[in-house]
């Protein structure tokens, strides 16, 4: 049995309507619930993260005047439940993202870098506000993945006081996957 | 090794450029992928459904998600600088994937020391998580230290804090 690539046909062109989306707000949205410690601790204990700034109140208060969050949970913050009452579709987070693999036709995806900015210290009880603009979509490229395209989008985040959090920007490669012939 | 960070408060001037890491090693099994990606509120199949993962993203295994490794790295760069440490940016680069039975390890090098216009004690490192001698994903950190025992880079605000 040997596996043959087929060649793949080229991609089309990105519709104008995609074109037109870069650099625009997209998606302005708040967290669905505030900042908890709850999930502080589960996330230092994922990673086995035991800096006292998140485990000791007195050191949090010396430092940071009272307990934070991580920095790098930035992200956490804003990611929708995956079920809430009254929904129908399951929610994604960064649906710019999501929103390009589909007009682009495109049904896989990977992240293959990821710049995080980080501003004012999230506080335990903020309410996290994100909005995403698409930034840049290149010409067809072909990975060990697929042929696709990679495209980048910045999330920014902001508290309840409009004060900058954090920027997140990523850079994703969207693609289909080599289609296989089984010969003889 | 938690004690030993409650301790830890690395200044400034302790650092300089060419400065190793101390290195971390831990063996990733598929709790710790899902434990990872549902801490970082990621929902995606391919983080904790192996046929998912293998049939649908053509990949061997579920694996560590994008947050989860960012947090993999905080961890890692506060470990070394302690509570006062504050992390101003990371770049990261995935190379490869982390897979169950992968063991990564994760080193660093001080690539870069400099006070910058308002005062802020600036350390940039380039942080590898190699897993089997290939490095998997690159992370360039930005982390401030004090400059002083007098020195917070937490109280920065504004202006005073340019990431």
């Amino acid at each position: 049995m040997t596996a043959h690539r087929t060649p793949i046909q080229d991609l089309p062109p990105v519709p104008d309507e995609v074109i037109a989306r870069i650099g625009e707000i997209q998606y302005e949205e708040e967290g669905g619930f505030p900042v908890e410690q709850g999930y502080i601790w589960t996330t230092c204990a994922a990673v086995e993260n035991g800096n006292p700034l998140f485990w000791n109140e007195e050191v949090a208060n010396e430092l940071t005047d009272g307990p934070i969050a991580p920095p790098t949970m930035l992200s956490v913050w804003f990611r929708p439940h995956h079920w809430s009452p009254g929904r129908t579709e399951p929610a994604v987070p960064l649906q710019a993202h999501f929103d390009l693999k589909e007009d682009l036709d495109l049904p896989e995806a990977i992240i293959s870098s990821n710049t995080n900015a980080f501003h004012e210290p999230v506080r335990i009880g903020d309410r996290v506000r994100s909005r995403q603009v698409l930034r840049s979509i290149s010409e067809p490229k072909t990975t060990k993945l697929g042929r696709g395209r990679f495209w980048t989008i910045d999330v920014e985040y902001l508290n309840q006081d409009d004060v900058l959090l954090g920027v997140e920007s990523y850079t994703a490669f969207g693609y289909r996957q080599p289609e296989e012939e089984i010969g003889a | 090794m938690t004690g030993h960070r409650e301790t830890v408060r690395l200044l400034f001037g302790d650092v300089s450029v060419g400065d190793v890491l101390p290195e971390l090693s831990h063996r990733v099994t598929a709790t710790t992928v899902v434990l990872g990606a549902l801490a970082s509120r990621d929902w995606r199949p391919m983080h904790h459904d192996r046929d998912f993962a293998i049939h649908r993203n053509g990949t061997k295994d579920i694996f560590l998600n994008t947050p989860n490794q960012a947090a993999w790295f905080e961890r890692y760069v506060t470990d070394w600088t302690g509570p006062s440490g504050r992390l101003g940016r990371m770049i990261f680069r995935m190379n490869t994937s982390v897979f169950p039975n992968d063991t990564m390890r994760f080193t660093a090098t001080v690539t870069d020391c400099s006070v910058d216009e308002v005062g802020c004690g600036w350390v940039d490192l380039n942080v590898d998580l190699m897993v089997d001698d290939v490095t998997a994903t690159t992370c360039a950190t930005r982390v401030a230290l004090p400059v002083d025992k007098n020195d917070n880079p937490w109280a920065r605000r504004g202006d005073a804090w340019r990431p």
